[in-house]
């Protein structure tokens, strides 16, 4: 069996912003009993013994947890490559300078727009200036910095402009990442999903942008994978390479898989040794065995995996089916018939989105309105779905 | 030295007189589950086979190429130096190593 090169730690699913396009659960008052310090670090150390290599530290927004520091520093000491996923909301020099004391290796901050207006409204809460200033504070401290932008109907015609700030902030990286619908961003879809036109628009500067910063910045950029022909190799195999553990404990092979009808796995009850080698879920889907056709006799069964299960559950009701994004699904259909409707004349480029609330906490007073989680969508080949 | 320049266009910026490093941000380290050495760099996994986990523990941004291919020839039967630089040339473009001019 594969051993996973990557653990995404949710550590809550609390956020300053409240993005419509986030992939947290929908329920997040489901996860509110949060792992404690001494619980992530057991997390970390049966990490790192099974062979996990690096640790993505997500949320929500997981500067929201008080033993963030801690936590980077527990990860160092046991070797793993320690990365940051963030809002940057919260991310003070203070703050800062302690992650980096504790060995912090890598920060990814999230942008929604390229200007102000935009950006805090695709946010739900006043926040460009704040990330614009941690990014520099993040090359200043002589990190890696990634820029993180999940890209959607309302934004994607700014790609340019989104790059050049890359280039002003001096990112290693630019990730921009076609929003992939889960949680809230699958309520939010049809507002969502850009046209064709707008897809090609964008993929003329990214192709200029890639050859033009050669050898000085990686550009990511990744389609919405209900244009692709084939479906995305979701999380390099379920149970292969990576795993999650959600702010509760819950384990996961994906991000998303909260919303499949399948046992629970928790590292409050289990080793995650355990979960990832014997645990029903993870045998789930593992390997290539549980395929129906068309994918058991294709040639791309082990370039794909049958694309993603968590997909193929929300667009069909049976995670068990060849993820419809596939032209050869016989649900092709369905990813057909929603990319015609982003496609009509009459659709609007703005149309209202259902914003996530901030909070998980209700003793925190009454949910306003929406999440970032550029975390998750991140296209980071290691993490996709995201 | 045998000549490389042929093979020169193969191997991007790797000339022979070429210091090479590790790209900050960039740890070679071993990997006692797998038990084999690996290169973490963000995002990014890159598990070694012996030889190149051997070419970059000897990429310390002192040694040029042609020192580390010496080098590596002392200790193995059949080192090819084409081969080192097509390996380091992967990385540079991986932005994982470094190369600073002799």
């Amino acid at each position: 069996m594969d051993r996973p090169f990557g653990l995404l730690a949710e550590l809550t699913y609390s956020c300053p912003l409240s993005c419509a396009y986030c992939s947290n659960p929908v329920n997040l008052a489901d996860y509110r009993d949060e792992l404690t310090t001494l619980e992530w670090q057991r997390v970390i150390a049966e990490a790192q013994e099974l062979g996990v290599l690096q640790l993505h530290l997500s949320g929500g927004e997981p500067l929201q947890r008080r033993d963030v520091v801690e936590l980077v520093r527990s990860a160092h000491q046991a070797g793993l490559y320690t990365n940051l996923v963030t809002s940057a909301l919260g991310l003070s020099r203070r703050r800062a300078e302690q992650l980096k004391e504790a060995g912090l290796d890598h920060v990814q901050v999230s942008i929604q727009a390229d200007e102000p207006v935009v950006s805090d409204r695709i946010a739900g809460t006043p926040s460009f200036e704040r990330k614009i200033e941690a990014a520099r504070l993040v090359k200043e401290l002589g990190w890696p910095l990634t820029l993180n932008v999940v890209l959607h109907r309302q934004n994607i015609d700014r790609v340019a402009a989104l790059l050049r700030w890359a280039e002003e902030l001096a990112a290693d990286r630019i990730e921009l990442a076609n929003t992939q619908y889960y949680g809230w961003a699958w309520r939010n879809r049809d507002a969502l999903l850009p046209s064709r036109a707008q897809l090609e628009r964008a993929e003329v500067v990214v192709r200029a942008a890639r050859k033009r910063l050669r050898g000085r910045m990686d550009v990511i950029y990744v389609l919405p994978d209900y244009y692709s022909q084939y479906p995305k190799p979701c999380m390099g195999g379920w149970g292969k390479r990576q795993l999650t553990v959600a702010p509760n404990g819950d384990v996961l092979p994906c991000p998303a898989a909260h919303a499949l009808p399948l046992p629970r796995a928790s590292v409050r009850t289990n080793s995650l040794a355990w979960i990832w080698a014997e645990s029903p879920l993870f045998q789930r889907f593992r390997g290539t065995d549980w395929m129906p056709d068309p994918c058991r006799s294709c040639d791309r069964r082990e370039l794909d995996f049958g694309g993603c299960r968590c997909q193929a559950f929300q667009l069909t009701g049976d995670a068990a089916r060849t993820d419809p994004v596939c032209h050869l699904s016989p649900d092709h259909g369905i990813v057909v018939g929603v990319v015609r409707a982003a496609n009509d004349e009459g659709t609007p480029t703005e149309d209202a989105l259902i914003h996530r609330p901030h909070q998980v906490r209700p003793s925190n007073g009454p949910a306003r309105s929406q999440v970032d989680l550029t975390s998750h969508q991140t296209p980071s080949a290691a993490r996709s779905p995201h | 030295m045998r000549s490389t320049e042929p093979m020169r266009s193969d191997h991007g910026a790797v000339h022979e007189s070429g210091r090479p490093e590790l790209a900050t941000h960039v740890w070679l380290r071993f990997d006692s589950a797998r038990e084999q050495h690996v290169l973490l760099a963000p995002e990014a996994v890159i598990v070694l086979n012996g030889t190149g986990a051997d070419i970059l523990g000897l990429c310390d941004g002192h040694r040029t190429v042609a020192e580390i291919v010496a080098e590596l020839q002392g200790r193995y039967d059949r080192v090819i130096d084409g081969e080192v630089r097509q390996f380091l040339a992967r990385l540079v473009t991986k932005r994982c190593v470094v190369i600073s001019d002799g």
